[in-house]
């Protein structure tokens, strides 16, 4: 087993605010790591240390075999990094952005590499459009492909999809799942569950700290959570009255239904009792991704400060 | 339409007062627009300069010369900083600037005036600048009729009286035809460049910052050295476009002299375009928005027009404003490019001027290299 980051103890501190506590993680080569957690919990910080945009307080490892610190430069060159905005120029055009960048990586075939990158985007015919007039999906592919062109070893990726429709969100994954069948190991921050779904493993993030890691059937098994699907008229009105009877930790609906969890079996089943009447259905079910991350969040101190 | 409603007018009014109480700006523009503007335009900006330095050459040593130079300095206008021995070393404090004026009181003088024989005095001015000399050349006019009046007693007081006893002939060097323009025009030389290259550059950084592509060129393997000479490379191309238009012209339209300096004036420019593009790189290092960006680089060219001597005569204005105006680029590279164009120095003439430009280049360089962050941290 070879692992593509090795990283313990980081630390970042901005003012007095600790944005990333004590991280620690380990990717294994060619594998995809979901990165998740609620806004400012230290995703984006953490993503920067990995590349060398940022230099942590105190911790130390290793990216590819290179001290993250010390080695920042050699991390970078055999790193793809895609920023949350888009950051490639707009005003320059989709073959002149790539042209850029295989310059700036000192890439050899460069013409060659830059068709390539365009024919495999679906992109060569339009290679003489603005970078800055492409639709969400396409401007995330166009910065995946801009990322990836220099053939790096470990890809960064900072929330890659946000905004972006389910279709191009399926052919984006569908495209990082392909280099990681090439033996890239991938670093995705999302907070689409049905993304971090398609993750390997996933590492769960917050208030700076990591809380849960493994796959997603591990760390659903980890939380302990045991979840109800109620069915019936007024399940959301029913969401909200369950929402503070104790023993509920998440009580949410999904249309018509709702989903009730709770790590304490007997207050669970004694908080949902009154309602274990007509009209309502109610079943066990497995808890999703998404049920047990909203008890993690519930869990951790908040952060919106 | 549904006319209009107070309410919604305070809405905007609340939102805004409260938006403006949180932008630092607002202060700077509130408190320090006028403090700085009426401290410059009250105190430092005086179109009629007076105690300029002048050079003396004296070829006899007699009370009428003495009487003369105490006249000169008892209008103020004159302020007497060296003796010069021969006409070619007092030539010489006029090119270099050391003078603005060059009095010369001929070896015969006493001599002419005892006999009534048109006896003169040369008053050289350097004019390159006409509205620094203006004032000092006018108050020529009444130094014949009162300088020699305590001396030109008994015998001789009949030459006091009636036609004046002696005549000052006034030379305006550099620029005989006291044309404005002459003045001007390679002076704008310094304020397009510096106006251009360094909001240009300013710009350029800052840009990259706020649009979020910075994040994605630090998190390549480029060097920030590289990054400085490829950013700055094609803003040299426009500096050197702009000192083409503008020499050509001053040529063909104006009709500046071209009088030589050519080496001087080719260091000058190189310098200072150099210098003022690392200056736009080290504003954008710092500013966080363009808007920003703007803002640094209009608190450097407000002060470069008004204390360079561009717009105002330097020698006009009080010490502190001097010792500002000595700190501003363009101070110097007016100077290189005046004395160039206007009075054909050489390298022997501008050398204090080059220096103090390879300075800046050399200073603001270093502080924009170290400003430069690597990170994003």
């Amino acid at each position: 087993m070879t692992l593509a980051i090795d990283v313990h103890g980081l630390n970042k501190t901005f003012g007095d605010k600790h944005v990333v506590n004590d991280v620690t993680i380990q990717v294994e080569q060619g594998r995809i790591c979901g990165f998740l957690g609620p806004n400012g919990s230290g995703k984006t910080t953490t993503l920067r240390m990995l590349c060398g945009l940022l230099t942590p307080d105190s911790g130390s490892g290793e990216a590819l075999g290179f001290d993250i610190i010390a080695q920042a430069d050699e991390v970078k060159r055999r790193t793809g990094y895609m920023t949350q905005k888009f950051s490639l120029y707009e005003d320059l055009t989709i073959a002149e952005n790539l042209q850029f960048t295989a310059r700036v990586y000192g890439l050899d075939r460069r013409k060659d590499r830059v068709d390539k990158a365009l024919e495999r985007l679906g992109l060569a015919t339009r290679r003489g459009q603005l970078a800055g007039t492409l639709s969400g999906g396409w401007k995330q592919r166009l910065a995946l492909a801009a990322a990836t062109l220099h053939e790096p070893k470990l890809l960064l990726l900072d929330e890659p999809t946000a905004g972006v429709d389910p279709k191009a969100r399926r052919t984006f994954w569908d495209e990082i799942h392909a280099l990681a069948a090439e033996g890239l190991t991938v670093l995705v921050s999302t907070h689409y569950m049905d993304e971090a779904e398609r993750c390997h493993e996933i590492a769960y993030i917050s208030y700076g700290r990591l809380i849960a890691r493994g796959t997603a059937a591990e760390v659903i098994a980890g939380s302990g959570l045991i979840t109800f699907h109620g069915e019936g008229p007024n399940a959301d009105k029913l969401a909200h009255e369950l929402a503070t009877a104790p023993g509920v930790e998440t009580a949410a609906a999904f249309g018509a239904a709702i989903h009730v969890s709770g790590t304490d079996r007997a207050a669970l089943e004694a908080a949902v009792k009154p309602y274990r009447r007509e009209p309502y259905r109610w079943t066990e079910v497995p808890p999703t991704l998404e049920d047990v991350f909203i008890q993690l969040m519930g869990q951790s101190q908040d952060n919106v400060q | 339409m549904t006319g209009l409603s107070w309410l919604r007018v305070l809405a905007v009014l609340i939102k805004e007062f409260k938006q403006l109480t949180r932008d630092r700006i607002t202060y700077a523009m509130m408190l320090a627009i006028p403090v700085v503007q009426l401290t410059l335009f009250g105190y430092a900006i005086n179109t009629e300069p007076r105690h300029l330095p002048t050079a003396v050459m004296v070829q006899e040593d007699s009370r009428y010369a003495r009487s003369i130079v105490a006249a000169l300095k008892n209008s103020l206008y004159f302020d007497f900083v060296a003796q010069a021995r021969s006409p070619a070393e007092l030539d010489r404090m006029l090119r270099t600037g050391d003078a603005q004026f060059a009095v010369t009181i001929p070896g015969d003088f006493s001599r002419r005036v005892a006999r009534g024989d048109k006896a003169q005095i040369l008053v050289e001015a350097d004019a390159t600048d006409p509205s620094a000399t203006g004032g000092a050349v006018a108050a020529l006019a009444a130094l014949p009729g009162q300088a020699l009046a305590h001396d030109l007693t008994g015998a001789l007081a009949p030459r006091g009286q009636g036609s004046a006893p002696f005549e000052v002939v006034v030379h305006r060097r550099y620029n005989p035809e006291a044309i404005t323009a002459y003045n001007i025009v390679p002076g704008l030389l310094g304020i397009i460049l510096s106006l251009t290259l360094v909001m240009m550059t300013a710009l350029s950084v800052t840009r990259e910052t706020e649009r979020g592509t910075m994040e994605t060129l630090l998190s390549t393997p480029l060097e920030p050295i590289e990054v400085m000479i490829g950013k700055l490379a094609p803003y040299v191309m426009v500096g050197l476009v702009q000192t083409a238009i503008i020499l050509g012209m001053a040529a063909f339209l104006f009709h500046v002299p071209m009088s030589g300096g050519w080496l001087g004036l080719s260091l000058g420019i190189a310098l200072f375009i150099t210098g003022s593009l690392a200056l736009g790189f080290l504003i954008s290092t710092v500013a966080r928005s363009q808007l920003a960006a703007m803002q640094m680089s209009f608190f450097y060219i407000l002060p470069s027009i008004l204390l360079s001597g561009f717009m105002f005569p330097f020698r006009g204005m009080p010490a502190w404003a001097q010792w500002l105006g000595e700190a501003i680029p363009v101070t110097h590279f007016l100077r290189v490019v005046r004395g160039s164009l206007l009075k054909s120095q050489g390298l022997g003439d501008q050398w204090r001027e080059l220096l103090a430009l390879t300075a800046f280049v050399l200073v603001v360089t270093a502080l924009a290299m170290a400003r430069y962050r690597r990170t994003l941290d």
